[in-house]
């Protein structure tokens, strides 16, 4: 199944990779480890990160989904030494350990709740995992309720498992969702353009009328404004804002302001 | 089994025994130790580090107040390499409060714990009425400096 040499992933970036493509990284340093090298500029890196849609294989990466190839050069922070990934366009979400995403209730089992994440299992979360909560204390929690936590088991091989929590215990935003407000699905591509650090988008619309606006990494979106028509607009802009360009954007958000 | 009639040494004998009848009947591989390499990637499925995004929940023009100041929290944590130390959390006590009550309390409970002579120290001092010059004859003297 040889497909011939791999090109350098230095090369590849910014171009469409497809599944079975390998990309060669610069050379490793010595395996002996002990032995530093001395020259000018050369040194010891963090860990190269290996992100979505790629694998490490025996000559470098190996690319398991198509997509543009991004890079990230090498900064302080989560990926020290820099970071490959592959952004591919999908719709349906494959829960990711650490992901904050929207759920909704489903079922109530003793003392677990059962969540539908838009994944193929459902997600459990227990009574416990709320920040505040004891055996005496439960949280209240109805089915049909939206729930906006974090997953803190999520493999191919076991039930995903939710917490509201974070590690040091508190909340930090997570939690039911409260009452009123407009829940719509969208493509996880556009939840990370949003997400990202400067959006434009989010930051036209927050020129428009105060909203609150939670964004699940499972393509969920829950949105509310004061009254509901503003929230409708809201909705029809987060939905249409993936296909238009700028422009057209700009113009459709001058129209809007200007009623 | 019939440990307390035994001596040390023959429990001894017996442990090794049942060693070695153990490692016998043990599988183990027959392959060389594979040397486990330094790997220098580390493999994630979340886009969160790759791409630094920011926190979902969001508001905006004072919509829901918590949330914006949770977001400026959240997307600042983010940025920052370093943990800042946090504000002054809201205390109880204000901090003039405070010094008050370190002026008058801390020193009164000290003089308990001084031994005699440092409190006949302390009552000369008192009597002389200003806390701040020391007595120069019976405290301590302190390292005079050579004058050039």
């Amino acid at each position: 199944m040889a497909t011939g040499r791999g090109a350098a992933a230095e090369a590849c970036v910014g171009q469409v990779v497809l599944p079975g493509d390998v990309l060669l990284l610069p050379a490793h340093p010595d395996e002996d480890g002990e032995r530093l090298r001395l020259g000018a500029g050369v040194a010891p890196r963090g860990r190269l990160l290996c992100g979505p849609g790629l694998r490490r294989c025996v000559a470098g990466l190996l690319v398991t989904k198509c997509g543009l190839l991004r890079h990230r050069p090498a900064g302080d922070g989560a990926a020290a030494g820099g970071a490959y990934w592959v952004d591919s366009q999908q719709k349906r979400y494959v829960p990711v350990k650490g992901d904050h995403v929207i759920g909704i209730v489903t079922a109530k089992a003793g003392d677990l709740f059962k969540l539908d994440v838009g994944g193929s299992e459902q997600a459990s979360l227990s009574y416990l995992a709320f920040e505040g909560a004891t055996k005496r204390n439960r949280p209240n929690v109805q089915v049909g309720d939206l729930i906006y936590g974090q997953f803190l088991v999520a493999n191919k091989d076991m039930e995903p498992e939710m917490v509201c929590i974070d590690s040091s215990g508190r909340s930090s935003g997570m939690g039911i969702i409260g009452q009123d407000g407009f829940l719509f699905k969208v493509s996880l591509g556009l939840i990370r353009k949003l997400l990202a650090p400067k959006c434009e988008i989010i930051q036209e619309l927050s020129q428009l009328y105060p909203f609150e606006l939670v964004l699940g990494m499972n393509g969920r979106i829950w949105v509310k404004a004061k009254t509901v028509q503003q929230t409708l607009i809201i909705v029809n802009i987060l939905e249409a804002c993936e296909y238009m360009t700028a422009e057209q954007r700009k113009q459709a958000l001058a129209k809007l302001s200007g009623n | 089994f019939m440990q307390r009639g035994l001596d040390a040494q023959t429990k001894k004998q017996l442990e090794e025994e049942e060693k070695k009848i153990i490692s016998e009947e043990r599988w183990y591989l027959d392959l060389p130790d594979l040397k486990e390499k330094e790997s220098f990637i580390i493999e994630e499925r979340s886009f969160m580090p790759c791409e630094d995004l920011l926190y979902g929940r969001m508001s905006f023009k004072g919509f829901n107040p918590e949330i914006e100041k949770l977001m400026i929290q959240m997307n600042s944590r983010c940025k920052q390499e370093e943990i800042e130390v946090d504000d002054k959390m809201e205390a109880d006590v204000s901090d003039e409060e405070m010094a008050r009550r370190y002026e008058t309390l801390v020193g009164t409970i000290g003089k308990k714990f001084l031994r005699k002579r440092d409190q006949r120290v302390l009552q000369a001092e008192d009597e002389d009425g200003s806390s701040n010059t020391r007595p120069s004859k019976k405290a301590k003297k302190k390292f005079l400096k050579p004058q050039d």
